[in-house]
């Protein structure tokens, strides 16, 4: 099974990010996926966690999930190093920040920093960073092809929204792939 | 060949709502619920649902609207969550000594004080007396496909009582997976329209909703009581049926999952029992004769499949989010008095938790089955055991 927990504020996305995955692995791939909030109330600003777990099989356990394959930080302003000792022996935490060169020597290749909010800022307008970040997950871990993720994003956007955010989908998500091949494995995505 | 969809809970719910083709809806929105009030608003709205949406200031009004829409033969839908199903208490006792076929989802969730909007089963097992039939489900799947089996339960002219469909809060209706929406043709072959004789008619003019006296009110609650054990026939009976159309089934009142040979048995209620087979598994990989007996419906309650399937075992352990202050889990009560019918000499534990919105996780399952085979192995077990506490505490000494 695959585990991914996804931290940002309310209003950024976190838990449509962790659906738009499901979507992507189910619906346009042939797995079992459950995408699910950190229970509770929805808060603008206030801290909160998503949850997608993917596996070939139906998955039975709905327990929240403690140690992740990757922990994707939608806001640098909740990144603390703690969160590494959540992650599996070969997880990753990807990061948006601001200067990705900052986190190089924290975690070594167990971080994975972007720029997204400028992507974000750029494509959108708007500091909203969680299809960005879907993007470079796909990029990073291949759970699944950028193309499932770009269809199933049909099924929670619409219109321009969709279209911009497949932009922004891509752009991050070839960035990176091609960080996968770079040892410093940080990136100023301009 | 239904279509394949990405949904939580509360929109499965919804989608099982449309597929029962109700005439009216009468609900009051409640975290963590919402979201099915939401869908069928929308759907009632483009016309999917044709059915009318009536806008109700409580949930008292909402299940008083819906026994006026039933009493004039209506299929009526309602749907509620903690302090709204005990705020509809009268309604409900209403409904079902009404004899009213109102099938209503309860996402389950926690009662104040203090107060918590997170999930337990308080507040449904608090009201397990009022008559109503009780599912519990364990996925969205299962959700969607009891609306389509709940009205043909509680329709069944020999039955004519109302259900209540438990979603644990949040861990189901909040909750996305894939799920599969039946065919509208496949449902109206498995459902056909809402017919009955009770209900207010100018052509056979009757006597609704009436009072009783000494003389006649217990003939009047006997019958209610053998309509609500009259279901427990049917209920296998329906999903046999069914499966036939859809090709999924879920046992009857309860479900055995790997009990056959098994000497520890968890029972449990709800979202929880999908944790509980995955720690029997592993636990059978590692030479533990284990199982799960996963109890679908507290009312009418499964005695018999109860004593069937744990009659022969060394240890349960039953696994209540919910506790009857002063005494115990409601649910192992239940379990406790149908075992002790049958005379079966068996360890048996009460484990609570999961009280307002704690996780139960693998490790707490885990937990449960070795304190079983402590207790066999003569280590002393408190009756009564509260998970993720950190410590044992029994109120019976």
């Amino acid at each position: 099974m695959i585990e991914i927990r996804w931290h940002g504020r309310g209003g950024q996305g976190s838990f449509t990010a962790s659906k738009l995955l499901g979507v992507a692995v189910t619906l346009y791939g042939s797995k079992h996926a459950l995408a699910f909030p950190s229970f509770g109330p929805e808060r603008r600003g206030a801290p909160m966690q998503a949850f997608t777990k993917i596996d070939d099989v139906r998955i039975r356990d709905r327990s929240e999930i403690t140690r992740c394959d990757y922990i994707v930080v939608l806001d640098e302003t909740l990144y603390r190093q703690e969160l590494l000792s959540d992650l599996k022996e070969e997880g990753k935490l990807i990061l948006n920040a601001s200067r990705p060169e900052k986190y190089q020597e924290q975690g070594g290749s167990r971080i994975i920093a972007l720029d997204a909010t400028s992507v974000a800022l750029e494509i959108l307008n708007r500091p909203i960073t969680n299809t960005a970040m879907l993007g470079a997950l796909i990029g990073v871990s291949g759970i699944t092809g950028v193309e499932s993720v770009l269809e199933g994003m049909s099924h929670f956007l619409k219109g321009s929204l969709l279209d911009k955010n497949r932009q922004v989908v891509s752009r991050i998500y070839d960035e990176a792939r091609r960080l996968q091949d770079e040892p410093t494995r940080i990136a100023q995505i301009r | 060949m239904g279509q394949r969809a990405f949904l939580c809970g509360n929109e499965a719910v919804a989608e099982g709502v449309r597929l029962s083709a109700p005439h009216v809806i009468a609900a009051y929105p409640i975290t963590p619920q919402t979201v099915v009030v939401e869908r069928l608003a929308e759907m009632v709205e483009d016309g999917s649902v044709k059915a009318e949406f009536m806008h109700v200031e409580s949930e008292h009004s909402a299940l008083s609207a819906s026994m006026g829409a039933s009493a004039v033969g209506a299929r009526t839908f309602s749907s509620t969550s903690s302090q709204g199903l005990v705020y509809m208490a009268e309604c409900l006792h209403y409904a079902s000594g009404g004899r009213f076929p109102i099938v209503m989802m309860n996402a389950n969730r926690s009662l104040a004080l203090p107060w918590s909007i997170y999930g337990d089963h308080r507040d449904s097992m608090s009201l397990l007396d009022c008559g109503w039939i009780q599912v519990y489900t364990e996925d969205a799947q299962e959700s969607l496909d009891m609306v389509l089996q709940a009205y043909a339960i509680a329709e069944h002219p020999e039955v004519l009582t109302p259900v209540m469909i438990n979603l644990d809060g949040f861990v189901l209706t909040h909750t996305y997976e894939l799920v599969d929406i039946p065919d509208w043709e496949q449902a109206r072959e498995f459902l056909p329209p809402y017919e009955t004789v009770n209900k207010l008619d100018f052509d056979a003019p009757k006597n609704m909703a009436f009072s009783s006296n000494p003389g006649n009110n217990l003939e009047f609650k006997l019958r209610q009581h053998r309509g609500m054990l009259r279901a427990k026939e049917l209920i296998a009976e329906t999903d046999g049926r069914f499966q036939s159309i859809f090709g999924r089934s879920y046992g009857g009142l309860t479900e055995a999952y790997r009990c056959d040979d098994a000497e520890l048995i968890v029972v449990s209620v709800g979202s929880v029992t999908g944790t509980c087979r995955t720690v029997a598994d592993e636990l059978r990989n590692e030479g533990w004769k284990v199982g799960v007996l996963k109890i679908r419906f507290m009312r009418p309650f499964p005695e018999e499949e109860i004593i069937a399937a744990l009659r022969n075992v060394k240890a349960v352990a039953v696994l209540d989010k919910d506790i009857s202050f002063g005494y115990e889990g409601t649910v192992f009560t239940n379990v406790n008095s149908a075992l002790s019918k049958a005379g079966a000499e068996i360890l048996k534990l009460n484990f609570i938790g999961g009280l307002g919105g704690r996780d139960i996780s693998k490790d707490h399952i885990r937990e449960m089955y070795r304190r079983l085979q402590d207790g066999l192995d003569g280590i002393a077990q408190e009756n009564v055991q509260y998970l993720g506490l950190g410590v044992a505490i029994d109120e019976r000494g």
